[in-house]
């Protein structure tokens, strides 16, 4: 089985972001990067297909700035064995992604295509059933388990009433909720041994994807702040107050 | 302006979230209807009709729409999606797995989680897990795009007179079919329509000391929640998870116990009404949001405000 492995520089998860000065945009200067930690677990989760030889050859594709070579590197490190920027200084919207995504497969011919099931920049939670639907194919998405079958995967799914188990025929496309696994760190060896993988870089025009953006960012704001309330005493004053004051329990 | 709702249900009841997605479309125009998809879903279908605002409702019943899956849901939604303005659903689980599957055959960008509507091509939705919100303009035909429930007040089930249509298309593609599903069992009210949400965190220290939270939420009751601290820990299941990137919720009365405070909870809970923070650390940032807020052991706390709750 040979899988495809999205995976987008982002923001790192700790660092805390601010409006620019303008308020027209994210302020993104000098902050730190990483690869979004939905997509650690699903390139986890091709890690361990591959350990279990479940999976023949794994080959993570990031659409993004020239800079989004040290995300594949570190995914080669974690064990994919070949990597595809495809590369574009202008940020892309989920659509164009899924568009790049869709081009790239029809090229590899990807069995399973894994990706985190949202970004934590933009929170869209789009792309992945947006490449499935451009590929005609099934979709697992908010993945917590994945189980490979003769020609098909089991896929659980994280659902709002709980847990929903699908079967579904390859192709597929898989999107990682939290809990699928816990990924593993590189180790130095194998973060060497990723510099002489293979990572080759494509053009939306050699991919011949329009990437035209369909919506404008108008700008951004810190969101309403809530005002702090009181510290209250104790258990009965806390009761007092929310019976005779709040009035929300009698 | 012409919306269509996709309707959420389970082939017997409309989901309440459908009401909210309603009431966003009240703000974006004057035709309102509602798609209804799925398999002996008559009744809700029956019910959906009686919702204030709805002009039609379409019924699609076939066998090939048992369980929701996107991949044959998907064609027939955009099919009929392509006679309207706007196609908008509330944010649940099964929309986010649909919705962006119809916008990519519309060829349309979607919007996904829409705090506010500013006009009918422009909306704010929240970025970074909640830490910035943004001001986002579609200029797509079609606009695709999923609200946030708790944004928008629900319009009322009862006052409408809509008309029902029978769509008879199947949408096969026979990729995907259902094998199970887990669904919580509960007596207690759900998360996301509760009156009062009294949730745990990492403080609680084990699943089992989630009892005490079930024992308040019984005699007041609420639902019970988690962070995502609490359910990374195993302390409780998934689904009850609230914050970015689980349940948005809004309830009346929010009690975090245990509790620290991460942005990504509070983007998930701080447009309750009225928020109570128990933490015996003093300087966690739940407290900056609290209405009231409690600095104690956990431990003796609740058994207390158990006992004294009449």
């Amino acid at each position: 089985m040979k899988i495809l492995v999205a995976i987008k520089r982002v923001v790192d998860y700790n660092v805390k972001v601010r409006a620019n000065a303008d308020n027209s945009d994210v302020d993104l200067a000098n902050v730190k990067m990483s690869m979004n930690p939905f997509c650690e677990i699903a390139v986890e989760e091709a890690v361990r297909l591959k350990e279990k030889g479940l999976a023949s050859e794994i080959i993570t594709v990031s659409i993004g700035c020239q800079k989004s070579q040290e995300q594949l590197r570190t995914s080669l490190a974690l064990g994919a064995d070949r990597s595809i920027l495809v590369q574009t200084e202008q940020p892309l919207e989920p659509l164009a992604v899924a568009k790049c995504l869709k081009a790239v497969c029809d090229k590899e011919s990807p069995d399973l295509i894994l990706m985190g099931k949202q970004t934590i920049d933009g929170d869209n939670n789009q792309t992945g059933q947006m490449l499935a639907s451009l590929l005609g194919c099934s979709q697992g998405t908010f993945a917590s388990e994945v189980v490979v079958e003769e020609g098909k995967i089991a896929v659980t799914r994280e659902i709002d009433g709980g847990l929903q188990t699908l079967s579904l025929d390859l192709p597929a496309v898989v999107t990682a909720d939290l809990r699928l696994n816990e990924p593993r760190y590189a180790s130095l060896p194998n973060i060497m041994k990723s510099k002489q993988k293979p990572l080759a870089t494509l053009t939306l025009d050699e991919l011949g994807v329009n990437a035209s953006a369909r919506t404008k960012l108008l700008g951004v704001e810190p969101p309403a702040q809530r005002q702090a309330g009181i510290m209250v005493s104790d258990v009965t004053q806390l009761i007092d107050k929310l019976k005779n004051e709040a009035k929300v329990i009698s | 302006m012409s919306i269509l709702v996709v309707a959420e249900h389970n082939n017997q009841q409309l989901n309440s979230a459908t009401l909210n997605a309603i009431s966003a479309a009240t703000q974006l125009g004057d035709t309102i209807d509602l798609i209804i998809v799925g398999k002996d879903c008559q009744t809700v279908a029956e019910q959906a009709s009686k919702v204030t605002a709805v002009s039609k409702v379409f019924v699609a019943d076939n066998s090939c729409y048992d369980y929701f899956l996107a991949e044959n849901m998907a064609p027939l939604i955009a099919d009929v999606a392509a006679a309207y303005t706007h196609i908008l659903a509330t944010a649940t689980t099964t929309a986010k797995n649909i919705m962006p599957r119809v916008a990519a055959l519309l060829d349309v960008q979607a919007i996904s989680d829409i705090s506010e509507i500013v006009s009918q091509d422009t909306f704010k939705r929240p970025i970074y897990a909640g830490n910035l919100i943004a001001t986002v303009q579609s200029i797509d035909t079609v606009k695709v795009l999923t609200i946030r429930g708790t944004s928008f007040d629900p319009v009322s089930s009862e006052g409408g007179s809509a008309s029902i249509e029978t769509l008879d298309a199947a949408n096969d593609l026979a990729v995907s079919s259902f094998v199970s599903d887990q669904l919580a069992q509960s007596d207690r009210p759900e998360l996301t329509a509760a009156n009062i949400v009294i949730s745990g965190g990492r403080g609680m220290a084990s699943g089992d000391n989630f009892d005490l939270l079930y024992r308040i939420a019984d005699k007041l009751g609420a639902a019970v929640g988690a962070s995502r601290a609490a359910v990374d820990a195993d302390y409780a299941p998934n689904d009850m998870q609230v914050g970015q990137t689980g349940k948005i919720v809004a309830p009346d009365l929010y009690i975090a116990v245990g509790i620290s405070g991460a942005i990504q909870h509070l983007a998930g809970m701080k447009d309750s009404k009225v928020i109570v923070a128990i933490n015996k650390d003093e300087e966690a940032p739940i407290f900056t949001v609290a209405d009231y807020g409690l600095a104690a052991d956990l431990f003796a706390a609740l058994p207390e405000l158990e006992s004294k709750l009449s």
